[in-house]
């Protein structure tokens, strides 16, 4: 029985820092087999998780990006019509026989990463980007396959999984999920992480940010986060704006209002969040943040 | 871990207990069961067993959503750390407030009648002044009804039947115009070679027919915001219904109530049972009758739930007579930060239905300029005839 917390430092390890309610939903959606749902503000770290998820278990990382319109083609396998037209058309020149058993094999199988996924010789982490922009039939599908981890392709028959993938689902709510979904997943809430946990986040991606300025870089993007923004910024940008701070060469966020303002661009992006935080504001901001 | 609960001795170990926590959720609303137990069980068996981590695991295995995973702490303190009180004190608001409204439903009833916000509170509008003549009602007032309504006494079973037609030809309407729209913007076909290869077969595996791939039938959706202040109480009935009507016909449409909150009834109107669905929303619309904050309440849809549900492919439909008590300014705001998000905006207003009714009241006023379509509607005849005008939309 490894514990929820060897695989927290595991993830840590690869520089993701983890919170404990969401290290110990990976923990038992592997232990459990269950899929994880991940949900949360975009930019808190839910497609980094996999990432680290599978760096820290040493396997594949195989990603779904979930879009309107997603079909089974693309998800899940498709036949390679080209090859097959261009092999009939040879066959019949050449007067052979028997092509159509040729047709429908493995050879002219396009895998997508659903189909990918289950064929792996060792078992690889699954991750289903933003489930909620594909529409809802797509969502039973899937959820046939999460179920029971087998494909049935009528040309060639089912097949089984060779290993269970881990999988990861992530939404941002851009609608509802249906409650089919969330009862077969184990489900957590990404949130922004807390100042420590920011803290550690950034000097395990940027260790050459020293601690005073990391505390101030910090402090200063939670009291963003506090502001009426349309858009928050999320880890992402926190981590630019530390290496555009770092990369200026600025060792003191109050020393230089100038350059303050103008590494704003990494964490606001949108016009009318520009406008809220005027130059002045973002100032007081870092002032209070020291 | 001496607050941890005594359970009596009569129980038959930890299964029980927690198949007990789970019926506590269910009994606050979490939709939990047998099979969440015995994962529960699973789960637990995999992890130490200490208070901080059992938490941590049981909270994983059964929220479903955030509201259940922010409501989760408190519950599990009330049912495991309750020092050996496990009935009395785990009942939370919800569900006594459900037990309360059962029996206490005519009690409710009759302080209905004389308390449904006929306090006209002038306001800082003059035109309100002028409709408030004789009846009383129309005009905007800041005042929270504190007093609970129960729908099930405004809306009938049978019109929520009837709303359920008119909203399903509504929902057809937009959606003959949604694939015209679709027959125009035809430039992402691409040819589709499991049917053209399928077809190649009866022209000796010559490909003649091109088969290509439809444009997708992208739905458009509808988000209605009724408005249930005093104002509006005469109205509410129809409104009701047809929000009613037009979540069960619709599965993509989203439905919000406002007075002086927003509240987002979407998931309760979709329950099986109308007469329980509308119990539901009694619980959850608490000031219903009572003052209206329409730029408030669109204000704050612009900010929460317009960010998640409103984009180029929604239709916004708002219900209501635009009697404000709040600055005119900011609905006029609110409707231009969603005007920007891409969607259609659909004013209804009952008064426009009277004969020289001018849209003076500054609300209305201030939000004219960014709708797209400004309608009458006063019955659930009105929003059938509604039919041609979104076709057009």
């Amino acid at each position: 029985m490894s514990d929820w917390t060897d695989l927290q430092n595991d993830l840590e390890q690869d520089g993701y820092v983890a919170a404990p309610d969401l290290a110990m939903a990976l923990h038992l959606s592997l232990e459990l087999g269950r899929p994880l749902l991940l949900e949360g503000e975009a930019g808190v770290g839910k497609t980094e998780l996999a990432r680290a998820l599978s760096a820290a278990k040493g396997c594949d990382l195989i990603r779904l990006q979930c879009y309107e319109g997603l079909d089974a083609a693309q998800a899940i396998y498709e036949w390679n019509y080209q090859r097959q037209l261009l092999a009939i058309r040879a066959a019949s020149e050449a007067g052979e026989r028997g092509a159509e058993d040729r047709l429908f094999s493995e050879d002219y199988l396009l895998e997508r990463p659903l189909l990918r996924a289950i064929r792996q010789p060792t078992p690889p982490v699954l991750l289903i980007d933003e489930i909620d922009r594909a529409d809802e039939e797509f969502e039973a599908f899937l959820l046939e396959i999460l179920s029971d981890f087998q494909i049935t392709i009528p040309e060639l028959g089912t097949i089984t999984a060779t290993s269970r993938p881990m999988v990861i689902l992530t939404a941002n709510g851009t609608r509802d999920l249906s409650d089919a979904l969330r009862r077969r997943c184990l489900y957590a809430y990404v949130d922004y992480p807390d100042p420590a946990t920011e803290r550690a986040i950034l000097t395990r991606r940027h260790p050459e940010v020293e601690p005073r300025l990391a505390a101030q870089i910090v402090g200063f993007v939670q009291a963003v986060r506090r502001e009426e923004l349309e858009k928050k910024p999320g880890v992402a940008e926190m981590l630019d704006f530390a290496a555009a701070v770092a990369g200026l060469g600025v060792n003191d966020l109050n020393s230089d209002p100038a350059v303050l303002s103008v590494t704003l661009a990494t964490l606001l992006k949108t016009r009318s969040d520009r406008a809220a935080i005027p130059p002045e504001v973002a100032a007081r901001l870092a002032g209070k943040a020291a | 871990m001496t607050r941890v609960t005594r359970f009596s001795a009569r129980d038959d170990g930890p299964a029980t207990r927690i198949a007990g926590f789970v019926a506590h959720l269910r009994a606050n609303g979490f939709r939990v069961g047998p099979e969440e137990t015995r994962l529960s069980v699973d789960a637990l068996s995999r992890v130490m067993i200490e208070p901080e981590t059992t938490r941590l695991a049981l909270q994983t295995v059964l929220c479903g959503c955030r509201e259940e995973r922010d409501r989760f702490p408190e519950l599990f303190t009330a049912y495991w750390m309750n020092n050996g009180r496990v009935r009395e004190k785990i009942v939370n608001s919800a569900a006594s407030s459900l037990e309360h409204t059962r029996t206490t439903r005519k009690g409710a009833e009759q302080s209905d009648s004389t308390g449904t916000a006929d306090s006209p509170e002038d306001g800082p509008d003059g035109e309100a002044d002028t409709y408030a003549e004789g009846t009383g009602k129309l005009v905007a007032s800041d005042l929270n009804n504190l007093m609970k309504k129960d729908l099930r006494e405004v809306v009938s079973p049978d019109d929520i039947r009837e709303a359920e037609a008119i909203a399903r030809r509504l929902g057809a309407a937009i959606r003959r115009k949604r694939s015209r729209r679709a027959r125009i913007a035809a430039k992402c076909s691409g040819v589709d070679f499991r049917r053209t290869i399928r077809r190649s077969l009866a022209s000796g595996g010559e490909p003649l027919h091109i088969i290509r791939r439809k444009p997708l039938d992208r739905p458009l959706r509808i988000a209605a915001l009724c408005d249930v202040s005093g104002s509006m109480t005469l109205y509410a009935r129809p409104f009701l219904a047809f929000l009613a009507g037009l979540m069960r016909a619709d599965h993509d449409a989203d439905a919000y109530l406002f007075h002086t909150r927003l509240v987002r009834i979407t998931e309760a109107l979709r329950d099986d049972d109308p007469m329980r669905a509308l119990n539901r929303i009694t619980l959850l619309a608490d000031g219903f009758g009572g003052g209206s904050r329409i730029g408030g309440s669109l204000d704050q849809f612009s900010r929460t739930y317009a960010r998640r549900f409103v984009d180029g492919r929604t239709v916004l439909m708002v219900l209501s007579d635009g009697y404000d008590s709040a600055d005119p300014e900011l609905i006029s705001e609110a409707l231009q930060r969603l005007s920007r998000r891409g969607c259609r905006i659909i004013w209804l207003n009952p008064l426009k239905g009277w004969t020289g009714y001018e849209p003076v009241a500054r609300g209305m006023a201030a939000a004219l300029p960014h709708l797209d379509l400004f309608a009458a509607a006063n019955t659930l005849a009105d929003l059938a005839s509604l039919e041609k005008e979104l076709t057009r939309l």
